[in-house]
């Protein structure tokens, strides 16, 4: 115990720089797999046609085990934070995707037609109605994606991208096993807090009127 | 934009259907050549079994639906030319299901489409708070709360607060009240009478339930199989069906249902028997049961009933004159 705050203390700053790495990469990717999935859910939620081949596609990407796909991208991209991103966001999609089409597409058709009866525009719909009733699966989509790409980006090392597998790898590399604790603890901690934070705004997000549902 | 149907309507008639036809891209036919005319202020009962287009061209109102040929008008306007989002804010629209938001509190729900249409709070709240008081329930009790936290019939209500809100001239009820509980429905048909005498608008109400129809229309509607079968006021359609279909769905047989009626003694009607007879006809005792009067009179060689009491002769029922009781005790009780 005492070794590993030794280790804690003597490699502190390559820690914090791994740390902050890490955060920045789960977050850009969190940010740009929003910015794709959540558009592109509502848009399959409307045109239910394409909705099974767009959600089958970004499922085969699931299954690809994590490092196998940074492999993969590496004779593609290259190595570096462009090629780790690509593969954190292709994770980050699925989740997100399918949860917001879910959300969607369960939405009472009598709501709908409600809506369209009393002269809702399309976007009055969306931003009225969908979005708001949608938005607690939305949010657990996000919130399964957060906890996913913080875990995989531990492997952002093997494309030499940094993050908080830097330092498991170093520490395993040096039989140095504080040094692979140092890098390891504060990953689960970060899905632990994350979860946590984001749970607790996915029932925020639940609207007052609908959380009386038994 | 505001589309203004008042100004354009013709002096009594509002809606007209003229030549509709409606084919789904499945190939059913759900409408064939419909052509009707709904006059202004009443309340107009479509009925039918269920798949004989009766909702389908309750949608065509407010352009949920669109004719596959055929034109549909409101006042003087082919609806076709006006834009379907000003056209549904200027009409009201209750459906089965009652469809209130459960993400918003009552108040939002009930003023929606005046905030659509970009009322003054003031206005809003006025109007909101004078339509609850309307269809009794307490505003500053009820507005805040959320649907989920009411009773069936106090969302229905809600429902037709919130397709009055806006104070159009016509409104759209697609079976309001078929999902509600018999005391709930009761009530709300009372109301929905009750309320089109105060605020004379012009109701096209859908139904598959022809005690409903009978209860509260003006004019009914009957259709079967995309067609119009016969369109009459309900004394009109209980005397003189036009055919069998019309015959066996306003159907005299369908009393024998309300147990409270069939269990009554003819002679509780007595004030309504005619008192011209020939002398040919079946004799019956005034204390006989209802139902078992309309059984005999089910029996086609029976024209009539003598009702009579010890010798004296009560007067002279048929199937209408009957039913023209039944319809007419009911709204006393």
């Amino acid at each position: 115990m005492s070794s590993f705050m030794e280790t804690l203390q003597s490699r502190s700053d390559l820690i914090q720089e791994a740390f902050i790495q890490h955060i920045y990469l789960s977050f850009i990717a969190l940010a740009i797999g929003i910015a794709i999935a959540l558009p592109l859910g509502i848009l399959v939620a409307r045109y239910r046609k394409v909705a099974e081949p767009v959600i089958g596609i970004t499922a085969i990407f699931q299954t690809i085990p994590s490092l196998a796909l940074f492999g993969f991208l590496v004779p593609l991209i290259g190595i570096g934070t462009k090629t780790a991103l690509i593969a954190l966001i292709i994770y980050a999609l699925l989740p997100i995707l399918r949860n917001t089409y879910t959300g969607i597409s369960n939405i009472d058709e009598s709501m709908i037609e409600a809506g369209r009866g009393m002269g809702m525009t399309r976007s009055q719909l969306l931003w009225q109605i969908e979005f708001p009733l949608a938005l607690p699966f939305i949010m657990a989509g996000i919130r399964t994606a957060t906890v996913l790409t913080v875990g995989i980006a531990t492997l952002a090392t093997f494309v030499g991208a940094g993050g908080l597998g830097d330092v498991i790898y170093r520490g395993l590399q040096s039989y140095n096993n504080s040094l692979v604790l140092a890098g390891a603890l504060p990953v689960a901690l970060l899905a632990i807090i994350f979860d946590f934070l984001l749970k607790w705004i996915e029932k925020r997000a639940t609207p007052k009127g609908m959380r009386m549902r038994g | 934009m505001e589309v203004n149907i008042v100004e354009e309507r013709g002096p009594s008639e509002l809606i007209r259907f003229e030549n509709i036809r409606k084919v789904f891209p499945d190939g059913t036919e759900a409408l064939r050549d419909v052509s009707l005319t709904i006059p202004k202020e009443q309340l107009v009962v479509i009925i039918g079994p269920s798949g004989c287009g009766k909702t389908t061209l309750l949608k065509m109102i407010n352009r949920l639906e669109i004719p596959t040929t055929g034109e549909v008008f409101v006042g003087d306007k082919a609806i076709s030319t006006i834009d379907p989002v000003e056209l549904r804010k200027t009409i009201g629209y209750v459906i089965q299901r009652i469809g209130l938001f459960p993400h918003m509190t009552i108040e939002k729900n009930a003023a929606l489409v005046p905030n659509l249409k970009g009322w003054t709070k003031d206005k809003t709240t006025a109007r909101i708070h004078e339509l609850m008081i309307m269809v009794g329930l307490q505003p500053d009790q009820f507005l805040p709360k959320y649907p989920l936290e009411l009773s069936g019939g106090q969302q229905q209500r809600i429902g037709v607060v919130r397709a009055l809100a806006a104070n159009p001239d016509i409104i759209l009820m697609d079976e309001p009240f078929s999902a509600l509980d018999p005391i709930s429905r009761e009530q709300l048909q009372d109301e929905i009478k009750y309320l089109q005498e105060k605020i004379k608008k012009t109701i096209v109400f859908v139904t598959h339930d022809i005690d409903e129809a009978l209860k509260i229309a003006d004019m009914i509607v009957v259709m079967k199989d995309g067609r119009i079968e016969q369109v009459g006021t309900p004394t009109e359609l209980i005397e003189n069906p036009f055919n069998d279909f019309v015959k066996n769905f306003i159907g005299i047989e369908r009393i024998n249902r309300k147990k409270s009626i069939g269990k009554r003694e003819l002679q509780d009607f007595a004030s309504y028997f005619d008192r011209e007879w020939d002398s040919h006809y079946l004799e019956v005792e005034a204390s006989m049961f209802v139902e078992e009067a309309i059984s005999l009179l089910e029996n086609e060689s029976t024209k009539g009933l003598l009702v009579k009491r010890s010798n004296e002769v009560l007067g002279f029922v048929n199937q209408s004159i009957l039913l023209r009781a039944m319809l007419a005790k009911e709204e006393v009780v």
